[in-house]
């Protein structure tokens, strides 16, 4: 059977230039034998969801280190679902105090990486998470 | 008498060695020593004395003996009126220079009423919109006495035409102001990623700064050339070193090709640099450059001023250092990085703050920070003898091996025609991404520790007080710039920007009409606009 490699959105929301993080989580989910496309950066939540759809991913990966996080995680969920893409996994990193990261858990991220996570734990994740869309 | 050689073959070899690669943070391998072997080249042409060419031990004759380093904490966060708040907290604090942390929508060339600025107003550092913040901002603060620094780059001109203006309002001439604007958009493209424009019209305006500066703020740096970000985005000391000089020769290039004489502006061309976790190799870095530096502008672009040779700078503890497991060992971290600044002989000072992996610091973390600075200056005797470390044969053998590899990738940037083209075909940040990545991995694999995180790690570390940012504020500030926006000349605030589209257009210096707009009440978004219809709009290529 041939089955389909998972396609993960690494994305960038915000104004801030932190892309460290976000592009060595990118280079490691490709190494890694995902297809990963890169948003680049200082995306709105439109161009994520946007390209969420266009390019037809199974997951999101946001990383945010801006401190804005309450306000860009859920409104990305928010685009996905008005697009009909609520089944798109969103996961996400970056400073997210524990708090918050709990709350946003309810709102439906599916996981949130801290400082100190590794790609290897990362990867592990993806592959036990992350499904093909129907 | 025993040479290296002959006591490596017969003393270390049969001594034990750890099975450990002895490399430094940035991967250069060490030797077991060093010794009188090592040493190259004649002791007054590389090394010499303090205040005195190449100002390898420091460029001011007495250093610290003279006056101690600025202690310059950067702060900023909320509306003007708390950074103002937590600045004049700093200055009773014994603080003796400002530093400026602007918002990501400053940053980016956004007011706080726009779409865009959502959510982020106010969160990484102090909202401005418009000159009334700014005067808020600065409110009983002397422009005369205090010197001020401000983080800001692709909006940096018109933040600097706001600073005049306060000026105005305080009745400071602007030949008495003295600071430094980072207005470093060559290291942006590399690093730290704020931008509006494209590369080449980025550094017509930072070049349209260095010349409203030289002929009427003299005493204002008006750029500070970054190795800071370059660094936290994961390049080594070497490549830190090099592309922030090679982003220094780009400038005082194209300042000459405007037709300034190199003496005219280079004395206030000032430096920032990243202390990391590699004490030796810091110092040796700091070291290196200055010695650099003052070959090339007396070499390269024929200098006669001594201080248009000096490379005068900032450094900050690095910020990408600190953990956010166990944040109490980020001091210890912090206090180390000081003292790799300090014996490296910088001029002034940011120590990060234990809690900052988190979020902006709570006046506590702040204080210890600052306290960190002044028991180094105060209590450990550092400050007594001028750069005490310059001799030793490991940091003089290292300060050449960091000059060697930086020279390289410098040689490697002149032949692919400077660092604008080079930004342009992603050089240096591919250069920076790769170093980044293989750092990671050495992390995971254990090549390099990071204590709390990759070894000697606790579960369920208790998590430190943070500081809060009211979602309020926001409100309250969209509403403010809103408010203004109503209230203004609308007819003026137009003519003010058309006057800045055609200064644009007709490559007229843009200082003069940014001022003007400022003064009328135009914002830092409705300049910025001009920015982008005028020059166009950068947008990431997403390079991994």
């Amino acid at each position: 059977m041939d089955e389909r490699r998972l396609r993960i959105l690494v994305a960038k929301p915000g104004l801030d230039g932190h892309d460290r993080g976000a592009k060595i989580i990118a280079r490691a989910l490709r190494d890694g034998g995902f297809e990963v496309i890169y948003t680049g950066l200082h995306q709105t939540p439109e161009m994520i969801a946007e390209a969420a759809v266009q390019e037809d991913v199974d997951a999101v990966g946001l990383s945010v280190l801006s401190g804005a996080h309450m306000t860009l995680f859920p409104e990305v969920i928010r685009l996905l679902k008005e697009r009909g893409a609520d089944d798109v996994a969103v996961f996400g990193g970056g400073i997210i105090p524990g708090d918050d990261a709990r709350e946003l858990g309810t709102m439906g991220v599916k996981q949130i990486f801290t400082p100190g996570a590794t790609t290897e734990e990362i990867i592990k994740w993806v592959h036990e998470n992350v499904h093909p869309r129907q | 008498m025993t040479s290296k050689r002959e006591w490596l073959e017969h003393t270390y070899r049969g001594a034990a060695e750890r099975p450990a690669r002895f490399t430094t943070l940035s991967d250069l391998e060490l030797e077991p020593l060093y010794g009188p072997e090592d040493r190259a080249g004649d002791y007054d042409e590389k090394i010499g004395y303090p205040g005195q060419y190449p100002y390898t031990r420091g460029v001011y004759g007495s250093m610290y003996r003279g006056k101690l380093w600025t202690m310059r904490q950067f702060a900023g966060f909320g509306l003007a009126a708390d950074t103002n708040a937590r600045f004049h907290f700093l200055l009773s604090q014994g603080q003796t220079g400002l530093s400026t942390a602007f918002d990501m929508p400053a940053l980016m060339g956004y007011d706080a009423d726009h779409e865009r600025a959502q959510g982020e107003v106010g969160r990484e550092g102090v909202s401005v919109s418009s000159i009334h913040d700014m005067l808020a901002l600065f409110d009983r603060i002397p422009l005369a006495e205090v010197t001020t620094s401000m983080t800001i780059n692709c909006t940096a001109s018109i933040v600097l035409a706001m600073y005049l203006v306060v000026a105005e309002h305080q009745g400071v001439p602007w030949e008495r102001l003295s600071g430094t604007i980072q207005n470093d958009m060559l290291k942006e493209f590399i690093a730290q990623r704020e931008w509006i424009s494209p590369p080449a019209p980025s550094l017509r305006i930072v070049i349209d700064m260095i010349e409203f500066c030289a002929k009427r703020v003299p005493r204002w740096h008006p750029v500070s050339i970054s190795g800071y970000h370059i660094r936290e985005a994961g390049s080594t000391a070497v490549q830190e070193l090099a592309f922030t000089l090679a982003d220094g020769i780009c400038y005082v290039e194209e300042a000459i090709r405007r037709g300034l004489a190199v003496d005219d502006f280079a004395p206030r061309l000032s430096f920032f640099w990243d202390l990391h976790n590699d004490f030796l190799e810091e110092i040796a870095k700091l070291r290196a450059a200055r010695r650099m530096w003052a070959h090339l502008m007396k070499e390269r672009f024929g200098a006669k001023d001594p201080r248009s040779l000096m490379l005068r700078t900032h450094a900050q503890t690095a910020g990408v250092s600190l953990t956010a497991q166990q944040p109490m060992n980020n001091i210890v971290r912090v206090a180390i990085q000081a003292l790799a600044g300090v014996l490296g002989g910088t001029q002034s000072l940011h120590t990060n703050s234990m809690d900052e992996t988190y979020a902006l610091p709570t006046e506590e973390a702040v204080m210890v920070a600052l306290r960190t600075q002044q028991i180094i200056a105060d209590e450990t005797g550092v400050a007594n003898t001028i750069d005490p470390l310059g001799g030793s044969y490991a940091i003089e053998a290292l300060t050449d091996r960091m000059e060697r590899e930086a020279q390289h990738y410098i040689d490697r940037i002149d032949e692919a025609g400077g660092m604008l083209k080079a930004i342009e075909r992603g050089y240096p940040q591919r250069e920076i991404a790769e170093a980044a990545f293989n750092y990671q991995r050495q992390l995971e694999q254990g090549v390099k520790i990071v204590v709390g995180v990759n070894k000697y790690h606790n579960e369920g570390d208790a998590p430190v007080e943070t500081l809060r940012i009211d979602p309020a504020m926001e409100k309250h500030q969209v509403a403010r710039v809103r408010e203004m926006k109503r209230s203004r000349n609308a007819g003026a605030v137009g003519d003010a920007l058309r006057r800045v589209a055609e200064a644009c257009r007709s490559g007229e210096n843009l200082m003069e009409p940014i001022c003007a707009a400022v003064r009328g009440e135009a914002t830092i978004g409705e300049i910025s606009d001009v920015f982008r219809s005028e020059f166009g709009v950068y947008t990431d290529p997403g390079w991994l």
